[in-house]
């Protein structure tokens, strides 16, 4: 390339320094999020390989291509290599790790070598996990309940545990960091209220990391002290009782859907205003609604346990609390539009992921508020109806957030664009392909198909079929990402230090940053989004 | 910008990311509450566990209350509360910069923990010999004679229950005072090494800050196990 020869590349993080040494001891941030990349879509894959497994065995009505075993491993495991190893550090460990001290104008998160120890943890904790899958695996489902968990099943529950309670640590550490970098570490003149708001959504998911995820470790350390000494604390027989396992559990795992989805909203928070031109309709609303979700999360996890033997008091009360979970994200779903209202919209790619988050997000959470109301959640407790809401959520809603914000953010971790036009394409067939595969699943549990069966009766088929066509479109629409974005690499188009025209500090140094992000610390003295002050740059504008 | 005037900015104990010696020792400082945050979380899952299970079988955690040699646990409240005192007194050391006083601040404070620890294993020694290790091996007929003698019904399952959690809270305590060894012996090495001045010695209030936090988790345990009820029977 003719620029390359002539412009000597200046300095940035990647190539600072070379050899794995420089990578697998690094302290810097970026460095450590790219690690993060490179684990979690490994990951990403492995739990995508269970699902698809999943969904070729129902697309017959018998059980006819895994044993009825080995399907419930491979539920069990599609969930917790997803959950634990997948969604929840996904936004947060890869994008939040790049950009929160990028957007907060400062060198490096706090604490930089508990940052390396947290992926260290997570490596570790995942290596334990593959260990497990290899050896046997688990057939206890992700939520691990007891006494089935304690005392029935003999697969490795103990080496799964300890996996996920020390993956759970690494949360807590960059939970923790994030925390103290937004308070400590902000550049002068970068007021609360001039905050972007994916620092808010990245500060409410780290309160639940923080205050959620000691929890679940202890949750899961007395039930392998459980199922290894036979203690009785959650055994019915010895007068325990599986209510309180149930209870622990969800105190964390239901705030957990929370750190997944929250930090999507705030990605979602940035590619809209940048692609309509226009400052975010109610900044402070917007903000507070991140805070008042991480709040009410932790209010509202009995809403699992409805038909497991709660009084019905407390079931209404969590029935109530459950709707107001609805109230604060409401307010995000319409700021949102309200922000694209009359503002100069361009599809790029980032801006498809953002509009198909909404589209999805607003229908996994109106089908949360069926699943909060008594009468309606007993018909479908336990059916594909809360297995497609979830994923609306966590597939329709966090993957698509993570996706977008993955392409909106490429040029500055890459310093390359990706390309436009097949990036656009496979949001497209994302788009598509989770709904064919979810959309039926709605209408299958109305219909009271089960979950964790391995056969169902034949009435079924046509849309299991569906939904199994629509999740090999899916697994197209997450590989070819994978394959833009590696060609990118070396054959992209030289992305310049702010190609979307963003605001955002981020975008004020160059792409890749330099190792230290700034040249000299920056200081703010505009607000959030300053849309107005900024000129469209003419390749965005040509994709309107 | 060389190597060299950057030297001459910082002090060597500034890490680069930050402006200045106060913003790093405030932002460590309040790493650490936030992780004593998450630590009380922590615990508290199992404190709910207890609380619930002492409402439903309160004489079998009676019993079992009364059954732990209070003696032991005393004095080593007493031996927590006082290495409290001396890492309180080694903080002072510190900013005064007294750097003899604080490594020997340091030392019996250490030798507190390591007291506390010895006098936890023979507790848990004694009860190992009265068979109330839950487990296979776990027998509380002794708590049912007792219980007899004064027309109270006790249920050995749900003895080992307030054992499990005694032997929980406890055991992760003790694990916590392990860790608080291992920081304590780090930091009496170098405030040896002449390491903290009274300009810095953020390490030593942070590590302080974790010891006396444990020491609090004791406060709590004590009453929660030991003196549910020890009033002399009628």
């Amino acid at each position: 390339m003719a620029t390359a020869v002539v412009t000597t590349e200046r300095e940035n993080y990647i190539n600072s320094e070379y050899g794995i040494r420089s990578w697998l001891l690094t302290t810097d941030h970026k460095r450590i999020a790219l690690l993060y990349l490179l684990s979690i879509t490994f990951f990403f894959f492995i739990g995508g390989f269970f699902a698809l497994l999943i969904r070729l065995e129902l697309l017959t009505p018998a059980g006819d291509l895994v044993q009825a075993d080995t399907y419930n491993k491979l539920f069990t495991m599609h969930g917790q290599i997803m959950v634990f190893f997948f969604l929840i550090p996904s936004i947060p460990a890869v994008l939040g790790n790049f950009l929160v001290p990028m957007m907060i104008g400062a060198k490096d998160l706090a604490f930089p070598r508990i940052n390396l120890l947290s992926w260290y943890l997570y490596i570790f904790g995942g290596c334990m996990m593959l260990h497990c899958i290899v050896t046997g695996g688990v057939d206890t489902g992700w939520t691990f309940y007891t006494p089935f968990s304690t005392a029935f099943t003999n697969t490795k529950v103990i080496e799964a545990g300890l996996s996920i309670f020390i993956v759970g640590f690494s949360s807590i550490l960059t939970g923790l960091n994030f925390v103290v970098s937004i308070h400590r570490m902000r550049a002068p003149g970068l007021t609360w209220s001039r905050l972007p708001l994916f620092l808010w959504s990245i500060y409410a998911t780290s309160i639940i990391f923080l205050l959620g995820t000691p929890v679940l470790a202890i949750t899961l350390l007395l039930l392998i002290f459980e199922r290894a000494f036979h203690l009785g604390i959650f055994d019915p027989t010895r007068g325990g009782d599986p209510l309180l396992f149930q209870h622990l559990f969800w105190f964390y795992s239901h705030p957990a859907v929370y750190i997944m989805i929250l930090p999507a909203m705030g990605v979602v928070s940035e590619i809209i205003p940048c692609f309509s031109r226009k400052r975010v309709f109610g900044y402070s609303f917007v903000a507070m609604s991140s805070i008042a979700i991480a709040v009410f999360g932790f209010l509202v996890w009995a809403h699992h346990m409805f038909v497991a033997g709660i009084s019905l008091y407390s079931a209404l009360f969590f029935s109530i609390l459950s709707y107001l979970v609805a109230v604060p994200s409401a307010v995000k779903v319409f700021n949102w539009t309200a922000t694209m209202y009359k503002g100069s919209i361009s599809f790029s790619t980032p801006m498809l992921y953002a509009l198909g988050f909404i589209g999805l997000f607003t229908i996994g959470g109106l089908t949360g508020l069926f699943l909060a109301a008594l009468g309606f959640d007993v018909h479908v407790t336990d059916t594909y109806f809360v297995i497609a809401h979830f994923h609306y959520i966590m597939v329709g809603g966090a993957v698509m957030g993570y996706l977008g914000g993955l392409h909106f953010w490429w040029p500055k971790i890459s310093g390359r664009m990706y390309p436009e036009a097949w990036g656009r394409l496979a949001a497209a067939i994302v788009f598509i392909g989770f709904n064919l595969t979810f959309f039926p699943q709605f209408i299958l549990g109305y219909m009271g198909m089960p979950r964790r069966y391995w056969q169902y009766p034949p009435e079924f088929q046509v849309l299991n079929v569906f939904s199994t066509a629509g999740s090999t479109i899916l697994a197209v629409g997450y590989l070819l990402p994978m394959i833009y974005m590696l060609w990118s690499l070396r054959y992209g188009k030289i992305a310049g230090d702010n190609p979307w025209g963003a605001a955002g500090l981020e975008w004020k140094t160059a792409s890749p940053p330099p190792t230290f992000n700034f040249d000299e610390t920056p200081e703010v003295t505009w607000e959030a989004y300053n849309y107005d002050e900024i000129p469209m740059p003419e390749e965005v504008s040509l994709e309107r | 910008m060389s190597d060299s005037l950057i030297a001459l900015e910082h002090p060597t104990e500034l890490q680069h990311h930050f402006a200045d010696m106060e913003q790093q020792k405030n932002t460590s400082t309040f790493g650490m509450w936030l992780f004593l945050g998450t630590e009380i979380m922590f615990f508290g899952g199992m404190f709910a566990a207890y609380l619930i299970y002492r409402r439903w079988y309160y004489n079998e955690f009676a019993l079992g209350s009364r059954s732990i040699n209070i003696w032991l646990g005393t004095i080593n409240t007493m031996v927590l509360i006082c290495s409290s005192l001396t890492v309180a007194l080694g903080v002072r050391a510190a900013q005064m910069g007294k750097r003899k006083l604080l490594v020997t601040l340091l030392l019996i404070t250490m030798v507190f923990g390591v007291a506390f620890l010895g006098i936890k294993g023979v507790e848990w020694y004694q009860k190992y010999e009265e068979h109330h290790v839950p487990g296979s091996s776990f027998n509380a007929s002794d708590l049912v004679s007792v219980g007899q003698k004064y027309g109270i019904h006790i249920n050995q399952a749900h003895s080992q229950i307030y054992f499990s959690l005694y032997f929980a809270l406890t055991g992760l305590h003790a694990l916590h005072m392990v860790v608080g060894l291992g920081i304590f012996t780090v930091l009496t090495y170098f405030a040896w090494k002449g390491k903290y001045t009274p300009e810095y010695h953020t390490p030593i209030e942070i590590g302080g800050l974790y010891w006396h936090f444990v020491d609090i988790v004791w406060i709590y345990l004590f009453p929660l196990l030991y003196l549910i009820d020890r009033k002399p029977f009628h």
